[in-house]
Order: structure tokens, then sequence, then C-alpha cells
């Protein structure tokens, strides 16, 4: 291709997206709330993450010692302990600590305070509180507790309780991963059909605008040109309907998440839009420019491919 | 230079546009195809651009068929032909000017050629000073000579004229005939369909008459016999 013809073809790409002002216009709003919706799923995917996260971060499985285990047989069932690869922490709490966080839990309740003041010693085992990498995994820390206390049963296992072996605690494990898993699915379904949606919407604007110039197409094949130099003008417009539709979406989302920023960070656990945008700006940059210019190419080329077949 | 080899067009609903059509035109020519509306002459027309394909038979134009030529080197063929057509099809996006320079840019002339040709033609069509104006600011007989203007810049080797007066009135169908006539002069052949008992008597051309798709009559120096 020639430089006078590429010349040319950006020539008309800009003449006619400049003499079609209307249809411009309505094509850049359109696919501006393309961008918008995908630039919002973009948030909420992250929101939905963190807040899940958090979520699964509330799963703990609780080891109980009995009062006498020694404290360093204790810290080496914790050093094992943190050396399987799905365990993320283990947080170990002595006795002493145990019975201090007792103490406060039931500040307000004498009646308690006093039987442990009758008891003198201190009746509560240390713990360890162990939180797996995913919720999925405690089935497999369970099993080497239990193998734990099966080869520490010789020397009285010092072991008095895991949690995890309660039908409840079990359960309720089973259904907040349960809850997890399906929130994530259905936020990716939504977040799909709201996308694909969006594109539909663009890719039928941008044909019909398309479709105001069947006659204009059809002339310009009888006068003898040829179909890229048809097609390459169309595709220039619909990249710039792209690009302007890109640069409003990123502009617009500059005071929309600063505005929402505080409110996300309080609700949805930690994330604040606005840091989180202005972090990721390259990201947002490359997904909605990107997506919009190629949105705009792609369905400039398909649309007027239908009118060239003469 | 154009030859029509026993072109029929049969439609899927077996209505016949076409039928058993044999002419062909020498280099220099000005023919005139008459007959009703529906006797099939814009689609004799069509079929030497290709706009339309026959169901049987084959058009040849400078020894090559026409229908051969694959859908991505058509428009090298369509330039040698120039275009005018009822209903002027100008670009509406671009001025007078541009329309012209269309046809020059798409094959492939030098900006200098443009900028040197366009006026020339405009001038030709007595056009000059309404080079920048879009073709919804022309009346119809202006839009018609930009049409011709655009369909000679290139110097094809024939013109194609579809009823070009069909939509003018007798002031203008006049001015349009005698630029044709001007063309055909300077040695362009011209393929013309009309309806005009007017057009055809004072061209004193050759005529070919048609009649539900087929060919009736084929005079040397033809009257408007219908």
């Amino acid at each position: 291709m020639s430089w006078v013809t590429t010349k040319r073809i950006f020539r008309a790409g800009f003449l006619d997206f400049w003499r079609n002002g209307f249809v411009s216009l309505a094509s850049i709003l359109v696919m501006t709330v393309t961008l918008f919706v995908l630039g919002m799923t973009l948030f909420a995917g992250v929101i939905l993450n963190s807040a899940l996260s958090e979520l699964r971060n509330k799963a703990d499985v609780n080891v109980y010692f009995t009062t006498s285990a020694p404290e360093e047989q204790i810290l080496q069932l914790q050093k094992s302990l943190q050396a399987l690869p799905e365990v993320q922490t283990v947080e170990y709490v002595s006795a002493g600590d145990a019975l201090a966080a007792f103490r406060e839990r039931h500040q307000n309740d004498q009646l308690t305070l006093q039987a442990l003041q009758e008891l003198g010693d201190n009746p509560l085992g240390a713990v360890l509180n162990i939180r797996a990498k995913d919720i999925s995994q405690y089935d497999v820390i369970a099993k080497f507790l239990q193998q734990q206390q099966a080869l520490s049963s010789s020397q009285a296992g010092i072991i008095d309780k895991v949690n995890y072996f309660d039908e409840q605690h079990r359960q309720a494990l089973n259904r907040l991963q349960h809850i997890s898993d399906s929130a994530a699915r259905l936020g990716l379904i939504i977040i799909l059909i709201l996308v694909l949606t969006t594109v539909a919407i663009s890719f039928n604007t941008l044909r019909l605008a398309i479709y105001t110039s069947r006659d204009e197409i059809q002339v310009m094949r009888l006068v003898g040109a040829g179909q890229f130099y048809i097609r390459a003008p169309f595709m220039v417009e619909g990249v710039l309907y792209g690009l302007i539709s890109g640069v409003i979406t990123l502009v617009m989302f500059y005071p929309l998440t600063y505005w929402l920023g505080e409110a996300t960070a309080n609700f949805f656990g930690g994330v604040n839009v606005f840091s989180y945008y202005i972090g990721n700006f390259l990201l947002f940059f490359g997904v909605l420019i990107g997506t919009g210019v190629v949105l705009g190419a792609v369905s400039s080329y398909l649309a007027v491919r239908r009118y060239l077949k003469i | 230079m154009i030859y029509y080899d026993r072109v029929s067009k049969v439609y899927a609903d077996s209505s016949i546009a076409l039928e058993d059509v044999s002419f062909s035109v020498e280099p220099g020519e000005f023919i005139s195809i008459v007959g009703h509306s529906g006797a099939g002459k814009t689609t004799l027309v069509k079929m030497l651009l290709a706009e339309e394909k026959p169901s049987s038979g084959s058009v040849f134009f400078e020894s090559i068929n026409v229908h051969e030529v694959p859908m991505n080197r058509i428009n090298r063929l369509r330039r040698k032909m120039g275009t005018v057509f009822q209903d002027f099809r100008l670009l509406p996006q671009k001025t007078a000017y541009e329309n012209i320079a269309f046809a020059m840019e798409v094959a492939g002339r030098h900006e200098d050629e443009i900028r040197s040709d366009v006026p020339h033609v405009l001038d030709l069509v007595d056009l000059g000073d309404k080079a920048n104006n879009f073709p919804d600011e022309l009346s119809g007989g202006e839009q018609q000579r930009v049409a011709i203007a655009r369909a000679i810049v290139n110097q094809p080797d024939v013109i194609i004229a579809d009823e070009p007066t069909g939509n003018l009135d007798p002031v203008n169908t006049f001015e349009i005939v005698q630029i044709l006539k001007k063309i055909n002069d300077l040695g362009t052949t011209i393929i013309l369909t009309t309806h005009n008992k007017w057009v055809i008597d004072s061209l004193k051309k050759r005529v070919i008459t048609m009649d539900r798709g087929r060919v009736i009559r084929d005079d040397r120096e033809g009257k408007y016999i219908l």
C-alpha cells in the first residue's frame, strides 16, 4: 500500500467521521456505554474477589491441646504444620493467652469469672489456629493432624480436640466454601452476559451506521474502487469511535471512583476503587482503549463486508 | 469491443428479464437501447458492469468474459467503463469536486493529475463554479452533469448511461444529450438506455429495440418505434 493511498484512506475516514457528525456522535455514545460497562465489571471483579477472600479468611481450624501438653511439642507441631504447602498461617495461642482472652470475653459475666477463680488452675489448654490457603484444603490438614495424633498416641496424646472433626464446624466450612464458590461463579456469569450484551449493542450500532452508507458503497464499487479502498476508511472511522469513547470512559472513571472510593473501602472490605483505579491505570487504559479500537475496527470490517458483494 | 453472446437472465420465480440476447458494439459507436419499462434495458447494462450475472450466455468486454473476473479484480475492469445512472448516484458526503476526484483516487491517479483534471472536466460540463457544492445543493441537471464528469474523468473506453435523462426536464435532457454526443465525437463508445422518443430521434444513431427481454430490432440509423 503506497503512502498516497494511506493518506487518502485516513483523510476519507476523518472526513466521513466529521461530516456524518450525528452518526458519529451516536456511535461514540453507545460505545462509551459499552466501555463503561466493561470498566465497571473490572471494578466489580476486584471488589467481589476481595469480599470473597475476606469471607474465606473467616474460616479456620483450631487445635486444642491438653493442659498438660508441653509447649515445645506444640511449637514443633506448629513448625511441621507450617511446612505443609496447604497451610497459610498457624497462630499459636498459649494457655495463658487463651485464659486472658477468655477473661476478656466474659468480663461482664461475674459468675463465670468466679467459677474460674474457684478452679485456681488454668483449665484452658494452648490452641493452634490454622488457616489454609484455600478453603477446600482443610481436609488435608485435618488428615495430617489425625496422623500426628495417631503417631503420638503412645506418649499420651497432646491434642485434646480438633474442631474440624465436629460435624457442625465442618458443615459451616463446607457451606462457606459453597457460598463463596457460587458467588464467584454467579459474578462471572453476570459479568460475561453484561459484557456480551453491550458488545453486541455496539456492534449493531456500527452496523446501522454503515447501513446508512450502503448505497455509497455500491456507487464506490461501480466507480471502480477496490474492496480494501472502500473498507479502510470505515475502519478508520470505527477506530476513531473506539479511541474517543475509550478516552471519555477513562476520564469519566476519575471523578466517579474518587467519589465512590471511601464508600467502597468501608463497605466491601478494604478495596478503595479510586486508589485501585490510579494504581492500575495502565491496565484500564489498555483494556478500555484496546477494546474500543478492536471493537470499532472489527465491527466496521464485518459490517462493510455484506455491501461489498457487488 | 463489447459482445453479448446469447445472454439470458431468468430470476428465481422464473420471470424472464433477458432471453437469448446477442449483439456487438464496435469501438467509437453510439448505441441507444430503447424499450418500455421492464423490457430488460437496465438488466442488459448491469450485465456489462458485472452487477448481475447471466443465467446463461456470456458478456465480453475487450475480449474478457466479464463474469469470469473474480470479485476482487472486477473494479479494475470497471475503471475502463464510465457509468451514469438515472438517479445520479453521487456520494452525498462528498462535494462535486470530491466526487470526481474519488473516481481518480480509486484508479490510483496522482495528486497532481487530480488537481489539474478535475477542474477541467467540471468546466467541460459547465460546472466550474459549483466545485465545492454538495450534491443536495445542486439541481438534478447539475447532479447529472457531475455524474457525467465523474464518468469521463478517467478517460474510459466506454460510457454506460442508464436512463440518464429519466429524471430531467427537456432543457436539461437536451444538454445531457449534447454532452454525450460531444464525448462520442472525441472517440468514446457510448451505450445509452432511454425511453425518451425525442432523444432517439434527434441522435440519428444505432438503435436496439427491446421488448420483454428480447431484442426485436437493431437499426443502423434508428428511430423510436414502439
